[in-house]
């Protein structure tokens, strides 16, 4: 009996490996260990044995099925897991087809340039203050030094509906407002962005529309030298941490002293190209100390207090960063170009 | 302001300086210098030469033969081709190896069959501009004076060694609208002097009286008006070198006379007018307002018709000038003229601005006028015309001056501590280096401890007050030395509005949803401020547009976007999505600022979604908008207050377009493109949307409230109702939500049918349903009863039946 069961847990690992499949796998299962298998017939044949024989012969047939088993189910394990790699090899994908994309927009240039202003400023602790674009000519003139007659303020380069009332010419009215609303106490500290007119015809470097970024601070104790450091870290953060600053003198009617603000340039670092037309400078803003006449309209003590303002175009910065070459660019709306402007 | 590096040595001493670095030195400290222009255009070898002999060449009408002296040994022979070449001329000859403009080598040649040793030179031939070549040298050569040496170099006579500064005046510095003014301000910047030009005036013994009187009736335009005779004037060229500066000025030389009155206006500031004598037709002069209808020949020859706005110079009868403007063709200086009025007079700028304006005549003088003029030169300018008159014209000055003169000068006093200066500079500037820079200046000044008292120049206009004097120091000492500094204040918090915020959140929002963010024109047409429009308003019209196109400010930014979209497709982009954010323009009172709302709108068209090889596409629709206008809402917390209504609106598809109501109130509209409009704006079906951005963003919402995550299971049932097709799926998703109550969490629907299975005029709507109860499990005993009021409910109120 004991031969004949040492031959089935032969036979039977023997079938085990040569499985194929789980289906021929299971019938080596039913064929050995069902109830009508070779080993349960052995047990049927114990009665046959002496009692001191039974559990010896009982032990050895355990011993066979439990091998049987492992055997078993290790196949089972191992065919398996072919099966499942077998399935997945079908389901493979060319992961180098295109993906489902993700539609995507993004700001219009001149959005991106005035943001990126604003953080910037608000982060020197300035709030953004707008203001209506169709302006009284008090506010966009004569609250600024710009009194009636005045050459600056022709007909012919505003957009006027009355006599009374234009298209604000830039963004400086806000200003006026604004120290309007303070009613005389400091500080003030505000960037104006916003549309401005000007009667002009369209062309690669003129817009009859366009924008500007105007700052303004007020304060008692507020130097002209507080501007430089000012803008030098305006042009540090915009342009490039090794930048430098230039004032050269100039005028406007609602600053005294007033300077043009130029910046090394960022192409070429200073040392001429054609960004900068070969003298390593770009001219980005113009600025000064606010005019006492402005702050004594705008209720301001002017031997108290002092302040400086300045102004810049987002279209001249965003041509000058981006290389752009004709500023009707901005208002066409071509999305081959508003596209350009989709990544950080 | 065309400066002469040359000419300016006159009056400044510049050893040692370069035109180039004098022109940076001047831009550091005020005034740009826009270029420096060298005079000489690449010419050399070009000498005075003597025409010797003149014939016609033989073979050629319009050639000349000619010997000319160049002072080499033998003259040679120069074919020359000018039409006014003579014997006895002395003229610029290009000499063979010389170069002229334009790399323009000058060989020996054969012309016709005849030598040419060398080439006779027209102004234009050596660089100088058309405009500027006096006219009667304008189609030949330039005929030199006769005193010019032969063999000189034509070039320096012709002062083309020369350098020219030009500068771009701010409307402050009219005081560098003279040579003396250019010179006080390099004087003040190189820490030198300055030398006034001398002038020597000899009188005859005869008294101007006895020739003219002059009257002013209008004293506010005209507080300063004086006069000279200089009598027996020779008209005739005037020396070459003021000729050469003229010119080098941008100023056409004429004759003596004239060129020396454009020649004080360049060294002074001062215009002057110089009148014919004997043409002026009366023996008095009155300056007063022009009467209505009055006319005037001007000097280019054009008939002016003036209103009493306009100032003139009149004989005591008639016009004879447009005063500060143009001078008349009846009392023009011409060849014969032999007895001369010079005018020197201080015209009020608005008058002559208007003059301008009017006219649309801007001239040298006028230009000064207009920004103006230094009243205490205009008597200086005068004495020194008339000595230079009598220098190069020949002429005799009759004694005296006749002049009317109401103008009081002002004495400018400013005073300023040395403290205020660093104050407002933050600089650590001392008295002396503040003392040192009024002294270039050439102010007069008195210290006091600290305490500056300055006497301001009448030529220096604009300084008036403490900041000018800051400014002035400031630009001296250089802007290169102020320190960088932060302001020293109380901390501000930097931040955006909670509208700002919302607004940039918006823009993201979008931009994420696909669309690209346009900026267009505010102003539009006639026919298109009206479109779109959510609030109807009067259209608010330019009073002096530039076009028609641009003449009207709009009243939605739907017209423009459509514009866009229109300019894209023209340019084969089909797949636009475009929004904008800006303001709208309605008009309130006539006298009133207009009512400026912002709007945020959108434009889309074609294909919305592709991705093609797995077969997918998708054209925009009115769901995709409004898809992505539900987000927007969600996003700013109002979507439960929010309502979509069937709506008609002009330009709008009848059929397609829904009104946006938020808490009841319209707010907006988005729907398809009439077809009509479609087509004018040769656009494909397109859909368009726009909000009233302030209603939208300043609606108050509640802040966030942390709700139980759901602990119990919910129960989902659907249902399909067939209603009536008119009946919209919003009304009865309204009526199952209020049927539902708490326990109904949520109702999506998910399917629309209408067709064969149905009958005509029917259509199904399917919902599913989820209950829910954040307290406990549902039983579906409790689920079947609230669901069965739903049911009942949209029987009752739309006749709906549950489809079977």
């Amino acid at each position: 009996m004991k031969e004949r069961l040492q031959q089935l847990q032969q036979e039977a690992l023997d079938k085990i490996a040569q499985a194929s499949d789980l289906k021929a796998l299971n019938e080596v299962r039913v064929a050995y260990l069902g109830k009508k298998g070779p080993i349960t017939e052995v047990l049927r044949g114990m009665g046959a044995l002496s009692p001191e024989e039974r559990p010896v012969m009982g032990a050895l047939v355990n011993e066979v099925r439990e091998a049987i088993q492992t055997a078993l189910e290790a196949k089972q394990a191992k065919l398996e897991q072919e099966e499942v790699e077998k399935k997945l090899a079908a389901e493979a994908i060319d992961v180098t087809l295109p993906g489902r994309a993700v539609r995507r927009g993004n700001h219009h240039p001149l959005t991106r340039v005035i943001e990126e202003i604003e953080d910037l400023f608000i982060g020197m602790g300035y709030t953004i203050a707008e203001g209506p674009e169709v302006e009284k000519d008090y506010y966009n003139f004569e609250a600024l030094n710009l009194p009636k007659g005045h050459p600056a303020r022709d007909m012919q380069d505003s957009f006027y509906i009355t006599e009374e009332i234009l298209l604000r010419t830039h963004t400086s009215p806000v200003q006026a407002r604004t120290m309007e609303k303070h009613q005389g106490r400091g500080p003030v500290k505000i960037i104006c962005p916003g549309k401005v007119y000007r009667r002009d015809n369209d062309d690669a470097t003129h817009s009859h529309q366009f924008t500007q970024i105007e700052g303004l601070v007020v304060d008692e104790n507020i130097r002209m030298s507080d501007l430089k450091g000012t803008l030098r870290e305006f042009a540090r953060k915009m342009f490039g941490a090794d930048r430098e600053i230039r004032f050269r003198p100039s005028f406007f009617p609602f600053t005294e002293p007033s300077v043009e603000v130029d910046v090394s340039c960022f192409n070429c670092g200073g040392h001429g190209c054609n960004v900068c037309k070969g003298t390593g400078w770009i001219e980005i803003l113009g600025a000064g100390m606010v005019h006492p006449n402005v702050l004594e309209m705008a209720g301001f003590d002017s031997k108290k207090y002092t302040g400086f303002a300045f102004g810049m175009g987002p279209e001249r910065i965003a041509m000058l960063k981006y290389g752009i070459d004709d500023i009707r660019h901005f208002y066409q709306n071509d999305v081959r170009f508003l596209q350009q402007f989709n990544r950080v | 302001m065309f400066v002469s590096y040359k000419w300016l040595q006159e009056y400044v001493d510049l050893t040692g300086i370069t035109a180039k670095e004098l022109a940076d030195r001047i831009t550091k400290s005020g005034i740009e210098v826009e270029s420096v222009e060298v005079l000489n255009k690449g010419a050399q070898g070009v000498v005075i030469g003597h025409v010797v002999e003149r014939e016609p060449h033989p073979n050629a009408d319009k050639l000349s033969k000619c010997l000319v002296d160049i002072g080499e040994g033998e003259p040679v022979q120069i074919i020359c081709g000018a039409p006014n070449v003579a014997q006895g001329q002395k003229v610029a000859v290009a000499k063979v190896g010389a170069v002229l403009p334009g790399n323009f080598k000058i060989k020996r040649a054969k012309l016709r069959g005849e030598e040419s040793n060398g080439m006779i030179c027209s102004l234009q031939e050596l660089g100088i501009e058309s405009k500027l070549v006096p006219k009667e040298y304008a189609d030949g050569i330039f005929v030199f004076p006769s005193d010019a040496a032969v063999g000189a170099d034509a070039l320096e006579l012709l002062n083309l060694d020369d350098e020219v500064l030009e500068l771009g005046l701010t409307p402050n510095r009219a005081d560098c609208l003279s040579m003396i003014g250019v010179a006080y301000e390099v004087a003040a910047i190189l820490g030198r002097g300055v030398k006034l030009p001398a002038v020597e005036l000899r009188e005859n013994g005869e008294n101007v009286r006895d020739y003219i009187s002059v009257r002013v009736d209008a004293q506010n335009d005209n507080p300063l008006y004086a006069g000279r005779i200089v009598k027996n004037v020779k008209i005739g060229p005037s020396p070459l070198w003021m000729q050469a500066r003229l010119m080098a000025a941008g100023i056409r030389p004429h004759n003596n006379v004239v060129d020396i009155t454009n020649y004080i206006l360049l060294e002074y500031g001062q215009p002057l007018h110089a009148f014919d004598y004997d043409r002026l037709g009366s023996k008095e002069i009155l300056v007063r307002r022009a009467k209505a209808g009055e006319t005037i020949v001007t000097l280019d020859d054009v008939e002016r018709t003036l209103t009493e706005e306009h100032l003139v110079i009149t004989n005591g009868a008639e016009p004879v000038a447009l005063a500060g403007v143009m001078g008349g063709a009846n009392s023009e200086v011409q060849n014969d003229t032999t007895t001369v009025f010079i005018e020197s007079a201080y015209f009020a700028s608005p008058v002559i601005r208007q003059a301008v304006k009017d006219h649309g005549l801007r001239s040298e003088a006028s230009t000064r006028f207009e920004k103006g003029i230094d009243p205490a030169r205009t008597k200086e300018a005068l004495d020194r015309a008339a000595a230079l008159m009598a220098e190069y014209a020949g002429g005799e000055v009759a004694g005296g001056v006749v002049e009317v003169n109401t103008w009081q000068p002002k004495e400018v006093v400013v005073t300023i501590t040395l403290d205020r200066i660093n104050q407002v500079l933050g600089t650590a500037i001392t008295k002396d280096e503040v003392a040192n820079i009024l002294t270039n200046l050439q102010f007069a000044f008195t210290e006091d401890n600290g305490t500056f008292t300055i006497t301001v120049p009448s030529r220096r206009r604009d300084i008036a007050i403490e900041e000018d004097i800051i400014e002035e120091v400031a630009r001296l000492y250089g802007y290169d030395n102020l320190p960088a500094t932060l302001p020293i204040a109380e901390a501000t918090p930097g931040k955006l509005t909670p509208y700002q915020a919302k607004r940039r959140k918006v823009r993201r929002y979008l931009e994420d949803a696909g669309l690209l963010q346009a900026i267009t024109y505010s102003l539009t047409n006639e026919a298109k401020a009206p479109m779109f429009a959510l609030e109807a308003a009067a259209p608010i019209r330019l009073a002096l547009p530039m076009s028609e196109e641009r003449s009207v400010l709009r009243q939605s930014l739907v017209p423009h976007l459509l514009e866009a979209a229109s300019y894209n497709r023209a340019r084969q982009v089909e797949n636009v999505a475009l929004y904008e954010t800006g303001s709208v323009y309605l008009a309130s009172g006539e006298h009133e600022l207009p009512n400026e709302k912002e709007r945020l709108a959108g434009v889309l068209t074609g294909v919305w979604h592709a991705h093609l090889w797995q077969g997918e596409k998708k054209a925009v629709d009115f769901y995709v908008v409004k898809g992505i206008l539900d987000g927007l809402f969600a996003l700013l917390g109002l979507e439960k207050r929010i309502e979509y209504k069937q709506a008609k609106r002009e330009h709008l598809h009848p059929g397609r377009t829904a009104d946006i109501l938020l808490d009841g109130k319209t707010i907006g509209f988005v729907g398809q493109l009439h077809p009509v409009v479609q087509k004018e704006f040769d656009l494909k079906e397109t859909y368009v949307f726009e909000l009233a951005l302030a209603d939208v963003l300043n609606a108050d919402v509640e802040e966030i409230r942390y709700a139980a995550i759901p602990r119990f299971p919910s129960i989902a049932r659907d249902i399909a109702l067939v209603v009536d097709e008119h009946v919209v799926a919003g009304d009865v998703q309204k009526a199952i939500v209020a049927a539902g109550g708490e326990l109904l969490k949520d109702v999506a629907i998910f399917d629309v049918y209408k067709g064969d299975r149905l009958p005509e005029g029917k259509k199904s709507i399917a919902f599913a349903l989820r209950y829910y109860d954040p307290e406990r499990t549902l039983t579906d005993e409790e689920v079947t009863a609230v669901h069965e009021q739903v049911i009942k409910a949209v029987e009752q109120q739309f006749g709906a039946t549950l489809r079977g």
